[in-house]
């Protein structure tokens, strides 16, 4: 057939070859590894890229510029996966900048002067409760904001405030099994994992099919390469690890819940993917050799791929104690210890008594 | 007003054309459509967009809001079926002709009977199922996970329903199971065997008594 002699079909054959070349050359270096370390998660190069990114930033940030709080987040839960330490001045003066961020009528923007958006509130939350200092806590105003991540995480959330949303977010399951963006639109891992985690929050995983959600994710690891891609028939993308691969441990929490009886069908040693070829991808070919991680071999480097790719399974670690980087929480995305700290916070403060009442009256 | 709002379109149009995959600038673009209640521009637009990279997902979203707003059906499965045609496998184009589908006919026997004719160049009315047509390319030795993932459903389908021959329905569910997890698609080999012992817990139990009995 003509049609499968594309663009598209070459594309794939591409990344695949550069993919072989990356394991090609890790075999090699494999012969000679006499002490069996390979292969391994270079934590002090990719450490050192954080901490400089956390002050500094080159121009080819500029496009993010109304992202800063992303930025903050990705790296500072990054280094907490790495379990590196933060000085106490560091914590200060990012808790200072993410005050910055945040807008009168609540909510935090994108940078200071911007407007509040509720990504980069999202954003800012949860970097905040990584920092988890006092200072840090009361820097968010907890009035006016409402992902449910956030909402939930600040103890602000009640009924009327997501009346609604988990009808409309099943609404956005689709034929495939993933979750679209709205209704009507192609499935992507981004959006599945967000949607699976907000029904999840919102205590209505029943509304999903979740055997769908499992086998379309499922198909998303690419038996080649080892990583995932984000949609049917993509390419291969190291963020994806975390988007895919972050749905699996939500994915054994709802068919654990959802069983009748004690179900023994589900493993208690492994998620429903391959870890260790995930691993090997990330590990073998999304390395960059300064620091950081990559989407794919030969692609440029991100912070944001940093933050995604680093999401390995902690139940399972192949190669050197190296490889192990901290659990952290499948929903909020923040190591667990602090997850536990900041909901100790703010379950102290008391709920707001009526969404209905709106901040800006 | 008006006059400004189109000046505003063709600025954004560059805008979108330099930053494709940017929220705002499409947001931005989808307020002035909804103001000028003009959607005289927008496919041919995202078209021009799609062709550069076929899966844009802000392209696409827009694509299906202004089709449903301003209720442009008509073309939308002429358009599906040429960029089908220069990529199979183009999957946003697949979920768009759903889209379409979905909104327009429905799926009636006779959308499915044509749709199911755009994928066969095989009779499929020489098989009594879908089943028996799948059964056949496999004894033909098709082992595409696809194809087996597919049997397996359908056999998960015949256990619910109680079929008469349940202990030989499971026996090739589970078999076809195991070939992909240690053969054919190993790289879902943890989901395929939690597949086989989910649907032993499930629908194996009369069968173990039996053969403990025997035992």
């Amino acid at each position: 057939m003509s049609s499968l002699s594309s663009r598209a079909v070459r594309i794939k054959i591409e990344a695949e070859e550069s993919v072989k070349k990356q394991y090609t050359h890790f075999k090699h270096r494999l012969e000679i590894d006499h002490e069996c370390i390979l292969p391994v998660l270079d934590r002090e190069m990719h450490s050192a890229f954080l901490q400089k990114g956390l002050s500094n930033l080159s121009s080819s940030y500029e496009c993010l510029d109304a992202s800063r709080p992303w930025l903050c987040y990705w790296i500072l839960h990054s280094l907490e996966l790495l379990d590196e330490p933060l000085s106490d001045e560091t914590i200060s003066q990012v808790a200072k900048f993410l005050g910055k961020c945040q807008c009168e009528t609540g909510g935090f923007a994108g940078g200071p002067g911007q407007h509040a958006h509720l990504a980069p509130t999202y954003a800012a939350v949860n970097a905040l409760c990584i920092l988890g200092t006092e200072e840090a806590f009361q820097i968010i105003d907890r009035g006016a904001y409402c992902a449910a991540s956030a909402a939930r995480l600040t103890n602000i959330m009640t009924p009327e405030l997501f009346d609604g949303t988990p009808e409309w977010i099943v609404r956005c399951q689709t034929y495939e099994g993933g979750f679209a963006g709205c209704p009507g639109m192609e499935a992507h891992g981004g959006y599945s994992f967000c949607g699976l985690a907000a029904l999840t929050l919102l205590n209505k995983t029943n509304l999903c099919d979740v055997k769908n959600v499992l086998r379309w994710t499922g198909n998303r690891q690419m038996r080649y390469e080892g990583g995932f891609q984000g949609r049917t028939n993509k390419l291969v993308d190291g963020c994806y690890s975390f988007w895919q691969g972050g749905a699996f441990p939500l994915i054994h929490m709802i068919l654990t819940m959802h069983s009748t009886k004690d179900d023994s069908s589900l493993s208690a040693e492994s998620w429903l993917f391959h870890q260790k070829a995930l691993q090997e991808y990330v590990l073998v070919c999304c390395q960059y050799p300064g620091g950081g991680l990559i989407d794919k071999p030969g692609s440029g480097l991100s912070i944001a791929q940093h933050f995604a790719g680093g999401k390995l399974s902690h139940v399972l670690n192949i190669g050197h104690e190296n490889n192990i980087v901290r659990p952290t929480h499948p929903v909020y995305n923040v190591c667990v210890d602090k997850v536990v700290h900041a909901d100790m916070f703010f379950k102290q403060l008391p709920p707001p008594k009526s969404a209905s009442k709106s901040p800006n009256t | 007003m008006n006059k400004d709002l189109h000046k505003e379109l063709t600025y954004i149009t560059n805008v979108i054309n330099k930053h494709p995959k940017n929220y705002q600038v499409w947001h931005h673009r989808r307020v002035i459509v909804e103001r000028l209640q003009d959607p005289g521009r927008e496919l041919d637009f995202t078209a021009s967009i799609l062709q550069d990279d076929a899966k844009n997902y802000h392209a696409w979203q827009h694509r299906q809001w202004v089709i449903r707003e301003f209720d442009l059906w008509d073309n939308e499965l002429g358009y599906v079926e040429k960029l089908l045609r220069d990529d199979l496998r183009n999957n946003s184009a697949w979920n768009q002709r759903y889209f379409v589908v979905n909104h327009t006919t429905g799926f009636t026997d006779d959308v499915i009977e044509r749709e199911i004719s755009v994928l066969l160049d095989r009779q499929l009315q020489n098989y009594p199922s879908v089943l028996a047509f799948c059964q056949q390319l496999y004894e033909d030795r098709y082992r595409s996970p696809y194809l087996m993932a597919y049997m397996i459903d359908t056999y998960e389908e015949m256990l619910e329903q109680e079929s008469d021959d349940r202990a030989a329905t499971l026996k090739k569910a589970e078999q076809l199971c195991n070939a992909l997890a240690d053969e054919y698609d190993q790289i879902r080999g943890e989901y395929w065997n939690y597949v086989a012992r989910s649907l032993t817990s499930r629908y194996g139990s009369q069968t173990n008594t039996v053969e403990q009995e025997v035992s």
